[in-house]
């Protein structure tokens, strides 16, 4: 069986966050991305054991973590388990989950730990028909979706990339199955065409996963700055009560305040951390260590600037701090005019809106520029799309496989391989349509092509 | 008054290329046999075109061949012509194909049957077949009975075959033989059920009348191989004796048969039964292709001693008239003389998901079926299912375990699982494309895949197996050579790589690296390879491949673990799917239908999901353990 991964605790921020693997591959998983300070090998572990350690993405270190490992039996679902665990918070664990997803594991469906379970005789008998139950009823729920309508128009678009598929592997097919009829050579060019064209699909609709991801779950933002630059009164403005203490004495924030609106459809979760800063006050000390810590777990960051002033040490110690790639500079008090460095804002952040929280300017602009960044607009309603993350790691998997077929024939592999490539990839996409791959093709190769003695 | 002549332990009903592996594997197993058939010449008859092998059908005779089967063997030995098809594209689609002297192969066949040690040959006609207790009762028309433990029927073209040419239809088999109405009628009684399948041959024509200076002749390839394992590297040596010609069908043929096509009695509704996509009548590719100008037919010898030529590619149930005027048009065929008419056979077969996967009815007991009689096409295909339901009779009658070859282990598992499982509404025949795994069902190393299974069968003699080994053994020591064996960088050795597109080395290299490549191979490199000892070109070739696409020779293998994993999960029998909590109402009518012997099989029923598949392996799982 495939080795299975899943985060096993809650998605939500909390002080450990454990991301667990069941297979037969699990160790040789995680060996890819985690490193051991005593650098034994993973296999090496005995059962019911734990190791110290690094995950990397790469080069880069994304959390240190503690593996525990279950030898096959002697574990849960009786076959080899890795549990990661890893700081609180959804953002780490998550990264780890993809790591493990990139590396060959699959993820795991509803009940699937506890199917294997019972499967591999570790669980009682009383709890088949509980399993059984769980797996039909996420048959149903899917059903459902069928039945609304929703997975029917990304069946038709996920078919439409099958076709550019398909047209080449019976071409291919044909080619091979029909060596001395009386037909058109194979080109390359339709290979090069179809492949490019079906990736360029997949990869507009993979796009559109933070979007979706936003709209089932909603969006974390912290707001951070150095104290009294207005995020509390930010907080307030957009879950539009008084959620947080306003007051101009910097360090009135000391714990994490959080706050739910929407922003059109999207469920938003904010938190106002304390103004983060050298402190002596032991206690905002502990408040601003917690805000540098939820900037981890957050999928936005406003960075919040008093525009009235000119920078100051501490705006530049925020700037350091922040991940560019999910901040989004806000100058605020624009109402009392600008003297702030607006130039070297702009060379950090990609993006830059100017507000006013007392005259309550900008704040539509600052919406939009929310909804850009998960980029909702590529959500067209004449678009169809995909609304699982199952989906959308069989369409990554799809891609990585035209990916393999294209690296392949551009390094001269003779064609046979390609073919079998082909089909690979039409297999994964057929995990969302249910379509027979083989029919399929000799289908098309009738319908095309004038063969047979 | 009946009269009961013989007990066997499996009676095969039918002697085309089903019937005569059937018959041969069941006899060598060691069981009492008997083979039946309504003309002693017509064992082994070829009734449509004079050549074994092909795409896809080449994997099955060198599949057949490794497992002990003979039509390997005896293609062999009629050789007139062979050529390995799609030299070039990639080792997963190599085929072999070999053009044959079809009255020898008959004869050679027959002669085989009756030099069989446990196998009788009978020419009778069965008209009626019916269980009495655990013993079948085939009874013939001269109102003898046969009992058997086990029955395979094998009977082509032959059941309830009607011919139709152009406005005339009559009941017949195939080649002017009687055909078997009373057995259809027997086993529709019995409860089998049965429906109708059609299929086309084209005209056999007078050599000399045929004007070949305008043909473009086709040669066998100069480097024979061939068929059978047993033959390579012996003293058989095989010559091409014959060539092939090509000929184009131009716009007169077109006119002659559109305007005629009204006649066709595929046209005009006289045919119900359905025929095959693969192998259209010319009509049909007239008609469904009209845009295309011209269709090519290959002119090939039906054997040395004859002048008859057959016309591949020209298959028609026009009227013989329309018949004459149309191959009259075509270059180099202006003045051809029609020996035999193209016709249109109308025959009975089954929906062959009545079969499990041994080939055996999953309603009757002892009761199997092969080839055309299952839904297929192709004498390579009758062969294969023919070797698997002989065994498989042969077994059953012995009370031994069956004999079942999964998708991953050949062409012939993949060709049965998809009649069992998917059923077909055609005559299925088998292509490259319907397996999965054809990088490595391979036609070189079908020994390798299913030898030892031939061995264990008792169908491998020690000879045959011998060679298996050391074949195996120099194999591996090559690859291990390949493995160590550095190639030093040399001016010559990248003037020589350069050129072919890939880049220069500049330190010692493993052979096998530099084999990699794919612009690299064994011929290429062998003037920096002096160490070189296997020059054996096949083994080369079987080591190259191997190392060429390991990797995705190795993601297959992964496959089909997981595949097998399923594959070994066996279904209860007595399953009553309608009592498993979570199984939606359409899986449970699959399933019901089909009767999947594995979780495997259940997977690729269309209509039933992974949800239902996950069911029903906890439910498995339930019911062992409750078992235990």
């Amino acid at each position: 069986m495939h080795t299975i991964v899943a985060i096993s605790t809650a998605l939500a921020p909390g002080g450990i966050g454990i991301v667990r693997l069941s297979g037969a591959e699990s160790v040789n998983i995680v060996k890819k991305f985690f490193k051991s300070i005593d650098n034994q090998d993973l296999s090496e572990m005995k059962g019911y054991s734990a190791k110290l350690g690094k995950v990397f993405d790469g080069n880069e270190v994304v959390d240190q973590v503690i593996i525990l490992f279950f030898r096959a039996p002697r574990s849960y679902t009786g076959e080899n388990i890795v549990e990661i665990s890893c700081h609180g918070g959804v953002y780490i664990a998550k990264k780890i989950l993809s790591l493990a997803l990139k590396n060959g594991a699959k993820l795991a469906e509803p009940g699937e730990f506890t199917k294997r379970a019972f499967l591999n005789g570790k669980i009682d008998l009383s709890k088949a028909e509980s399993v059984a139950n769980l797996i039909s009823a996420h048959g149903e729920k899917a059903n459902k979706l069928a039945i609304s309508g929703l997975e029917g128009n990304i069946n038709k678009k996920i078919k439409e990339i099958i076709n550019f598929l398909t047209e080449i592997a019976a071409n291919l097919s044909v080619w091979a199955d029909y060596p001395e009829e009386d037909i058109p050579q194979f080109k390359e060019n339709l290979l090069k065409k179809n492949l490019a064209e079906a990736k360029n699909k997949l990869l507009k609709i993979s796009e559109k996963e933070k979007a979706i991801k936003a709209l089932n779950e909603g969006l974390k933002i912290s707001i951070v700055g150095r104290p009294n630059v207005g995020k509390s009164s930010l907080l307030n403005i957009l879950t539009g009560y008084q959620r947080a203490i306003v007051s101009d004495i910097a360090g009135t924030t000391r714990d994490i305040v959080d706050g739910n609106t929407m922003i059109g459809e999207i469920p938003i979760k904010l938190f106002d951390t304390a103004g983060i800063r050298e402190t002596s006050d032991s206690v905002e000390q502990i408040g601003v260590n917690m805000a540098k810590q939820n900037l981890h777990d957050t999928d936005i960051i406003f960075v919040l600037f008093d525009g009235s002033k000119k920078l100051t040490k501490e705006d530049i110690e925020v700037i350091k701090l922040v991940d560019k790639n999910k901040a989004i500079a806000i100058i605020n008090k624009i109402d009392l005019g600008i003297s702030i460095e607006t130039e070297k804002i702009r060379k950090s952040f990609k993006k830059v809106v100017n507000i006013s929280t007392i005259e309550e300017l900008g704040i539509e602009k600052l919406k939009e520029t929310v909804y850009d960044f998960v980029d909702m607009n590529s959500l067209n309603a004449s678009e169809p799309f995909v609304t699982g993350q199952r989906q959308f790691e069989v369409v990554k998997r799809a891609i990585s496989s035209i990916e393999e077929t294209e690296t392949a024939f551009n390094s001269g592999v003779t064609l046979d391989a390609v073919t079998v490539l082909v089909q690979n990839s039409i297999e994964i996409l057929g995990e969302i349509t249910g379509e027979n791959v083989s029919e399929e093709i000799i289908d098309k190769i009738f319908s095309k092509f004038c063969v047979g003695k | 008054m009946d009269f009961t002549a013989e007990n066997y332990d499996v009676v095969v009903i039918g002697a085309g290329h089903a019937g005569i592996e059937a018959a041969l594997a069941s006899a060598r197993i060691g069981c009492k046999t008997a083979v039946v058939t309504m003309n002693l010449d017509a064992i082994g008859n070829c009734p449509c075109n004079p050549s074994i092998g092909g795409t896809a059908k080449g994997n099955l005779v060198r599949e057949i061949d490794a497992l002990g089967g003979e039509i390997g063997k005896t293609a062999d030995e009629c050789f007139l012509q062979s050529r390995m098809l799609n030299i070039g594209k990639g080792p997963a689609v190599h085929s072999l194909r070999v053009q044959i002297d079809r009255s020898e192969y008959s004869r050679i066949m027959k002669h085989k049957l009756e030099m069989q040690k446990n196998l009788d040959i009978k020419q009778a006609e069965i008209i009626e077949i019916k269980k009495n207790e655990s013993v079948w009762s085939l009874k013939t028309r001269l109102n003898t009975i046969y009992l058997a433990k086990c029955v395979v029927i094998s009977t082509g073209t032959y059941l309830d075959g009607k011919i139709h040419v152009g406005e005339v239809s009559y009941s017949s088999g195939p080649d002017g033989m009687f055909p078997s109405d009373m057995l259809a009628k027997s086993l529709k009684k019995l409860g089998v059920i049965m429906r109708s399948f059609k299929t086309g041959t084209p005209a056999r024509v007078l050599k000399s009348s045929i004007n070949f200076s305008v043909l473009e002749e086709q040669f066998g390839d100069k480097k024979i191989v061939p068929f059978s394992y047993s033959n390579q590297n012996s003293d058989v040596s095989l010559q091409n004796k014959a060539s092939c010609y090509i000929a184009y069908t131009n716009e007169a043929t077109k006119r002659v048969i559109l305007e005629n096509i009204h006649r066709s009695p595929m046209y005009s509704g006289r045919i119900d039964g359905i025929g095959p996509r693969y192998c259209p009548s010319i009509e049909d590719k007239m008609v469904r292709f009209s845009d295309k100008e011209r269709h090519q037919l290959f002119v090939e010898p039906c054997g040395l001693d004859t002048e008859e030529m057959y016309l591949q590619g020209m298959s028609s149930s026009l009227p013989e008239e329309v018949q004459i005027q149309f191959y009259r048009t075509i270059k180099g065929l202006e003045n051809v003389k029609i020996m035999r008419p193209a016709y249109a056979i109308e025959y009975s077969c089954i929906d062959p998901t009545q079969l499990s996967v041994t080939l055996e009815f999953k309603d009757f007991d002892g009761l199997f079926g092969a080839g055309q009689f299952n839904g297929s096409s192709g004498y390579e295909e009758a062969a294969a299912q023919g070797f698997v339901a002989g065994v498989n009779a042969a077994k059953k009658a012995k009370g031994e375990e069956p004999f079942i070859l999964d998708r991953a282990s050949s062409y012939i598992g993949t060709l049965i699982d998809d009649l069992v499982s998917k059923g077909t509404n055609e005559p299925y025949r088998m292509m490259t494309s319907r397996s999965e795994y054809r990088l490595i069902l391979r036609q070189d190393n079908a020994d390798e895949r299913l030898m030892p299974m031939g061995r264990a069968l008792g169908l491998i003699n020690d000879a045959e197996w011998d060679k298996f080994l050391s074949r195996l053994e120099r194999k591996e020591r090559e690859i291990k050579r390949a493995q160590s064996t550095v190639i030093s960088p040399s001016k010559a050795l990248n003037k020589t790589i350069v050129p072919r597109g890939t880049s220069a080395i500049e330190t010692g290299t493993k052979l096998a690296e530099l084999l990699k490549r794919p612009q690299l191979n064994y011929k290429v490199l062998a003037p920096f390879d002096p160490d070189r000892t296997e020059n054996d070109e096949d083994i080369l070739e079987k080591v190259e491949t191997e190392i060429k696409y390991k990797g995705y020779i190795e993601k297959q293998k992964r496959q089909i673990e997981e595949m097998r994993r399923l594959e070994c999960q066996i279904i209860p029998e007595k399953i009553n799917y309608r009592k498993i909590i979570g199984l939606r109402l359409e899986a449970i009518e699959k399933l019901e239908k089909i009767r999947p012997r594995s979780l495997g099989q259940a997977s690729r029923i269309s209509g039933v999901n992974p949800a239902d598949i996950s069911v029903l392996m906890v439910w498995i799982a339930k019911i062992r353990r409750l078992g235990e």
